[in-house]
Order: structure tokens, then sequence, then C-alpha cells
């Protein structure tokens, strides 16, 4: 174990019991022992009145890196592009990196793979002062091999001290590609980062265990500290049309790859999946009846312009495909709105949509837990009030 | 075709509460299941075999009673089970946890490693494109299907956000896993039998040899600095009446908050 107890010193008090955010700390024949939980998270330490808790090698930890660290500066961040488009969760992580970068007091850099000038120029409008960009036909296309290669070589040349991706399918996919390669850490999908005022340390906040709980991770003795954004949780930054920065053109040696993507297949349901994107989300639960209750779903998120969700029970019966799955093993959303129609709120969905700005729940079960993190509730049978409200909507825009 | 499937042992967070005094987790009484993406995971190795032939070996790294989830995985078919348990691993982050397990597929030796998208506790989904990158092979991350498997070939179809990319890649590779590939089996009698009898192989340090400064917390580059509860939701509106007065309040609402 990294972390132990002295038993000498050990007066059995038990004031470190409620400190372990683990649980990782148990008492034997009036002493404590550290067991097999301990994430050696160091927060029973000073807890302690004896001193009797101690990190068992102290001061060993990697430390030869300390002193490169100080030629580590900007806040880099990757934007990502589609088919040429400029991913929205891109603009979002201009809008934080431009918040760290200026607390550095540093420049804040774009990496942009695959894409061109156009792109790069709306980059430096959103915030960026230097876009490195590589625009190799190769990288048109998202692939691993040669994005995790491309990345890691900017980044070595770079030295970047910050590095920021989107918690999106590839950047989650590369990205620990790239950390890896680098030797470094990287904190998957953040929904909050700070910088620490004493050590100018990059503090990464993101939910665990299935959302029960927060933490905040450090990275201080290797650089870049890496991260992945979760999408819709950061603010853009500010949009000027006359901001100036410099494109840089990265060129590298043929992208190599050892996987190829045949063909992309476009989802045949005509609802939109992109819920990652969403402002407005209409999910439904088992609570929807079937594949005829689906129908009715899908012509209440049209008349709102919203794409659909679906609890997992629902996915399991057959009636909506995997991709629209909200909660713990399916997708985690942050829209504007979520509707959530006939689901329960069981607490592995409410993982994947709690953070939502307003969450509207639709319910027969007045005791359902969703209503706990509802903004608006309403009780009532959702096939009376989905196809009325469906009607006011288009009603109300005119359609 | 040597199949390795990581597998990880996880509370399952379904029953864990958070005392609310001490802001902690309280796991006692907590069941440990195999991480459920992990399940799909051993299922697709299995189906492999039973097509092309040989072996699935189930690996995982954590203390010693996660020597269960292995018998379970055997209890399903996997044929061998190797159990990645040392002081020295203790306190891994994803970083060291994939340079170990790294290092002991490299030992194992393999053609397909299969892991789950993510771990429903650190839900971080980065242990398995990190170990591929230790492994210096490819990998492709949330398989949603295999298409077809060859010798030294696979087609996959590999979910994205609004829709899916068909992936080839050469062996050996890599493959996260997401619940819609396949159907997880339940153990058979048989499988249960030979889960009771199967030697479960354990290796340490010295057997995968690793190097210390890159294990458990000394080789770990990120480090957890605090633990919190989540913000509670703010306070919440019922609308009430009949379907009709709802609807209308609800559209108010709406239009307030200018979604209409
Ligand atoms: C490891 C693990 C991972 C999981 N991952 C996920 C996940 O990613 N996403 C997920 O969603 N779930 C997940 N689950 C499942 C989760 O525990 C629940 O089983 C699931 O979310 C329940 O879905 P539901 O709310 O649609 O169904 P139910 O719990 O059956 O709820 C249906 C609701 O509809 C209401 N209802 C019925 N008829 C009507 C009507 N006519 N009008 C109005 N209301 C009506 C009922 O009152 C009820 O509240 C996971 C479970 C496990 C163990
Ligand atoms: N300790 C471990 N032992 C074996 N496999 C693991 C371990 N941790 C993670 N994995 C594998 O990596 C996947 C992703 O885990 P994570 O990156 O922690 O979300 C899991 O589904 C497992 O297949």
């Amino acid at each position: 174990m990294p972390v132990i107890v002295k038993p000498d010193k050990c007066t059995g008090c038990e004031t470190c019991l409620d400190s372990c955010p683990f649980d990782a700390i148990e008492f034997k024949d009036g002493k404590a022992y550290i067991n097999e939980y301990c994430n050696a998270c160091m927060t029973c330490l000073p807890v302690c009145p004896e001193g009797a808790i101690i990190e068992t090698e102290p001061g060993t930890r990697n430390m030869e890196h300390r002193q490169e660290i100080a030629d580590y500066k900007d806040v880099l961040i990757f934007a990502e592009q589609r088919e040429g488009k400029v991913a929205s969760v891109s603009y979002e992580l201009l809008g934080i990196g431009k918040k760290l970068s200026n607390e550095l007091d540093t420049q804040l850099i774009a990496a942009l793979l695959g894409a061109g000038e156009p792109e790069a120029r709306e980059l430096i409008k959103w915030g960026a002062d230097k876009v490195l960009l590589c625009s190799d036909s190769g990288l048109e296309r998202f692939n691993d091999d040669a994005y995790s290669g491309v990345l890691a070589q900017v980044i070595n040349e770079y030295k970047p001290s910050i590095v920021l991706a989107g918690a999106t399918p590839i950047g989650r996919s590369f990205i620990p590609r790239v950390a890896a390669k680098l030797r470094t850490g990287l904190t998957a999908d953040c929904t909050s980062l700070e910088i620490d005022k004493e050590t100018k340390n990059l503090l990464q906040i993101r939910p665990a265990f299935g959302g029960n709980i927060m933490a905040t991770i450090v990275c201080p003795d290797y650089r870049p500290q890496m991260a992945t954004v979760r999408p819709r949780v950061m603010k853009r930054g500010e949009y000027d049309e006359n901001r100036r920065g410099e494109i840089v053109h990265v060129k590298v040696e043929n992208p190599v790859s050892r996987t190829k993507v045949l063909e992309f297949v476009k989802e045949v349901s005509g609802i939109s999946v992109n819920l990652h994107e969403a402002d407005i989300i209409v999910a439904g639960g088992r609570g929807i009846g079937g594949e005829k209750g689906y129908k009715m779903l899908e012509e209440f998120a049209e008349a709102l312009g919203g794409s659909v969700g679906a609890s997992r029970a629902a996915v399991d019966e057959g009636w909506i495909p995997y991709s629209h799955q909200v909660g713990q093993t399916g997708k985690t959303v942050n829209p504007k709105v979520y509707i959530a129609c006939g689901i329960s709120g069981a607490v592995q969905h409410l993982v994947g949509m709690q953070s939502s700005d307003i969450i509207i729940a639709i319910n027969k079960n007045p005791e359902a837990p969703i209503f706990n993190v509802a903004t608006f509730g309403l009780v009532g049978d959702l096939f009376e009030i989905i196809p009325l409200l469906t009607k006011k909507i288009r009603e109300a825009k005119g359609l | 075709m040597n199949i390795i499937v990581c597998i990880k042992q996880v509370p399952d967070t379904a029953e864990i509460r958070i005392n609310p005094e001490t802001n902690t987790l309280m796991r006692e009484g907590v069941p440990s299941i195999i991480n459920p993406f992990d399940l799909h995971a051993i299922e697709a190795g299995i189906r492999i075999r039973e097509q092309l032939g040989g072996k699935v070996t189930v690996l995982t790294m954590g203390p010693p009673q996660a020597e269960t989830s292995l018998r379970e995985a055997v209890a399903m078919g996997a044929d061998e089970a190797a159990l990645l348990s040392d002081k020295a691993f203790a306190g891994s982050d994803t970083w060291a946890t994939s340079y170990t397990l790294a290092q002991a597929i490299k030992k194992l030796g393999s053609d397909i490693v299969f892991c789950g998208k993510q771990a429903i506790d650190g839900d971080t989904a980065q242990v398995g494109p990190e170990t591929a990158e230790f492994l210096d092979i490819p990998h492709i991350s949330y398989v949603k299907k295999i298409e077809e498997v060859t010798d030294n070939t696979i087609r996959v179809q590999r979910l994205m956000d609004e829709g899916y990319d068909i992936v080839e890649s050469s062996l050996p590779v890599l493959l996260t896993v997401v619940r819609e590939l396949n159907q997880p089996r339940m153990p058979s009698l048989k499988g249960k039998m030979a889960a009771k009898k199967a030697e479960i192989k354990k290796m340490g340090i010295t057997d995968i040899e690793a190097d210390e400064n890159s294990l458990g917390l000394k080789g770990s580059p990120t480090q957890v600095r605090k633990i919190f509860a989540p913000e509670i939701k703010a306070e919440r509106k019922m609308i009430e009446g009949t379907p009709e007065e709802q609807v209308d309040n609800l559209i108010k609402e709406l239009r307030e908050i200018k979604c209409l």
C-alpha cells in the first residue's frame, strides 16, 4: 500500500475513519489499517492527530522531470473537425482555454488537423493566438494512429503546459495514446478546470463512480497536463471578427496508419442522434410503451427542434437503437433542455443527463426519482400530455 | 488465435451510496461485479475462438479477491485466467495501469486484445487506447459489430456520433467494445465446474519485467487531490392541473426560458 498506518503510533481514536472517501480505512484490534480500496489520495494523512498515517515512500515520486516543467508554457487545444466542419466543442475549448491562458499569462494555441485556412481563421476569431494547421489530406478523416502521431509531434515541438481536447468519441479515442506516448497524465471527461493559485497547476474536476462523487485531479510532476473536457459544459469565448493571430503550417512526414476507415454510415433512423450537440433532447423510457410511442416522441422532438434520447430500458426493448441511449452505459449529454418522458430516473440514467440546464419530467408516478432532479415536473399520462403539447407547440410556432 | 480480454472488478455503482455527513463512499455491503462492458468483451472473445479456434485468456490487475471475477469469466467460457497482483501496483492511475497491463500482455502474447469501452467506477475509457500505445499496436474504440475476422485482419463497425465507421485493421489489434456488440452468455454448468478447478496464473512485478518507476503510485502522473459530493439541483417546480392546464403552463415556462 502506498499509505500505511504505523501501529505503534495509532491510538485507535478513529478520527481518520470518516476522512477516507473510499472507505479504505478499517479498524482491527483497536488499530487502523489501510485496505486495498486505498486510492492514495492522501486525504487522511493530515487528519491523524498522532501523525500515524504515512506515505510508505514519501518523496520517491518521479521527480526527474521537475526541472523541465518550466519549459512548458502555453495552453493548447485540439480543434476537432468532422467532414471539414469544426466541431462545436472546439469553440468551447477555446473559451475555457482563453480563461486559463489569461490566468497563466501565456498564449492560446489551437491544433487543427485535416482542415484548411478558413477554418483556422475562425479559430483565431474565437480566441486562438496561434493555429497549428496540418492540412495533409490523410488527416481529413479521423484516424487514431495518424492523429496521435501528429499531435504528439506538435506537443513535443511547442511544449504547451496544458493540452485540452473534447471528450467526444474522437477525443476519447486517440488522446489517451498521445498521453501514453508523452509519458504524462490524462484526466477524462472534466466538467470544470481551474488554476491552483499557489502552484499554478491545473485543477481538473470530474465526476466518478457513476456521478456519485466529484474528484479533483492534478498532474504536478509531468507535462503537459492533459484533459478531455465534456462537450457543452464550457462556455464559448467572445467572437471578434477583427482578431489577428498567426497560422503556422505544420509539415508531417506521411502520417501512417495501421487502421483504415472504409466507409462512414449515417444511422438510418430519420431522427438526429447527435445528442452531444443538441440543445433540446426529448427522451423516452419504458413508459413510452413501444415503437408507436417513439413515433409520438419523434413528432414532439421535431416540433421543438430537438433530438431524441432514450433510457436503457427502451433500448433493451428494441424500440430505439443504442446510439440514442443516455446514461452510464450510453451517452452523457448536457443540453439546455432535457425532457424525460416515462423515465423513472434510475441513478444510471441520471448520471448521463443531470447536468442539463433545465430538466422537465413527465411521469405518471409522483414518486418517480426523476422528479428529484427535475426543474419542472408534470405528473400525468404522457399519452395525453405529449400529443397535446406537440399540437400547441406547432400552433405557437405557426407550423 | 490468441485472444486476451482485460477485465476489471468494480463495485456495483447502482448500489453505492454516499454518506451525507462525511461525503464519502459507503462501500460496505456493495457487491463486486465484472465491469458490465467487459462482459461483452469476454463474449466477443469467446465467439471469435468458437469460429477460428485458439484460446481466450482473461486478465485483470487488482487485489487478490479479483480472482472471483476471473473465475466468473472462466465459467462463461474463457480458457485461461491471469491475475496481476502486487503491492507495487497499488495506486495506479490509467497511465500506470495501462503500462502494467501491456507488460503482462507482452508476456502472454496476443493477436486480439479486448477491453470494455470504460470501467463504471472510474469512467475514463483511457486504459484501452493507452494499453494499445504501450503495446505499439493499433486500436479501434467503441466497436459495436465485428463484421469479419481472418488470421491477419479484422473489419468492425465503430460507433460515432451520428452513425458508425466501418474500420479495417491488421492484427494484432486492441478493440474496446460497447454494449450493442452482443448479448453476454450466462455461465453453463460445465463452465461453472471448470471455473472451480481453473488454475489462476498469478503475475507480480518480477513476472512482467516492468520498470519499477512506472508502476503504482510512483509511476502515476495524476493524483487525486480531493473528493467531494456533487451539487444537488435547484428547487423543482411541479406543474399541476388538468392535462390541458399542465400543457399551457409548461408552454409558458418554455417561452420564459426561450425554448420556444
Ligand atoms: C451497470 C448498469 C448500467 C446501466 N446503464 C444505464 C444507462 O446508461 N442508461 C439508462 O437509462 N439506464 C441504465 N441502466 C438501467 C437503469 O438501472 C434502469 O433500469 C433504467 O434506466 C430504467 O429505464 P426507464 O426509466 O425507462 O424504465 P422504468 O424504470 O421501468 O420506468 C418507466 C417509468 O415510466 C413511467 N410511466 C409508465 N407509463 C407511463 C405513462 N403512460 N405516462 C407517464 N409515465 C409513465 C413509470 O411511472 C416509470 O417511472 C443501467 C443499469 C446497470 C445495472
Ligand atoms: N485493473 C484493470 N485490469 C484489467 N483491465 C482493466 C483494468 N482497468 C481497466 N481495464 C480495462 O480497460 C477498460 C477501460 O477502463 P477505464 O479506462 O478505467 O474506464 C475496462 O473496461 C477494462 O477492459
